[in-house]
């Protein structure tokens, strides 16, 4: 899966945030995602990852993203 | 004998801090358990270790209960704190030492052991 899918995945989900991915090996599977959004204003960090979890579901539950790291920042 | 769900379940329940990870701490067979693994000790943790490997159901049950979706997994007295990630960042500014001293009495131990499920039918 190229970054761009998981891009457009994190976008949608979090609308007028932003949103960095990287590949971390080249491979397509491991990825590092940097969110910041208004959505996570409030929340802990592990709801905040929740978030990020459920947005990437799909992906996560097919196998298509081997490893993914997460940093999530609020707006507020 | 107790399902795999039962186990795991009381596993997360009665061990003041529990890892499922990849491997064992003595040869863990990911970065990111690893990684979990040395904020835990770090933070003066007393670690009680699940390898998921030998048998995904180990992994499809615990993500069930746990709603996580990755490993590794840390729970301090029952509660998910949260992957690698979260792990890390809540060591590097000293949240996880005061989370675990105050979940444990500070005086508490600090520990490293396996836990090994009983794998039936």
């Amino acid at each position: 899966m190229a970054a761009n899918a998981i891009h457009v995945l994190l976008e949608q989900a979090f609308p007028g945030g932003e949103v960095a991915v990287e590949d971390r090996t080249g491979g397509g599977d491991h990825f590092q995602v940097t969110v910041s959004s208004e959505r996570f204003n409030g929340l802990s960090l592990i709801q905040q990852h929740k978030l990020v979890n459920a947005a990437l579901a799909a992906p996560l539950a097919d196998g298509t993203i081997h490893e993914l790291r997460i940093r999530t920042k609020g707006t507020a | 004998m107790s399902t795999l769900q039962e186990q795991i379940k009381q596993v997360i329940d009665t061990e003041p801090v529990a890892v499922f990870i990849k491997g064992t701490p003595e040869a863990p067979a990911c970065g990111n358990s690893m990684r979990a693994l040395q904020a835990l000790w770090q933070a003066g943790a007393p670690i009680a270790a699940i390898d998921v490997l030998p048998d995904p159901r180990i992994r499809q049950e615990l993500t069930a209960l746990s709603e996580w979706p990755t490993i590794p997994q840390v729970f301090v007295k029952g509660e998910l704190i949260g992957g690698a990630d979260i792990t890390e960042e809540l060591f590097a500014s000293g949240e996880l030492k005061t989370k675990i001293d105050e979940a444990l009495g500070a005086d508490h131990a600090q520990t490293v052991r396996t836990v090994e499920l009983a794998l039936g039918e």
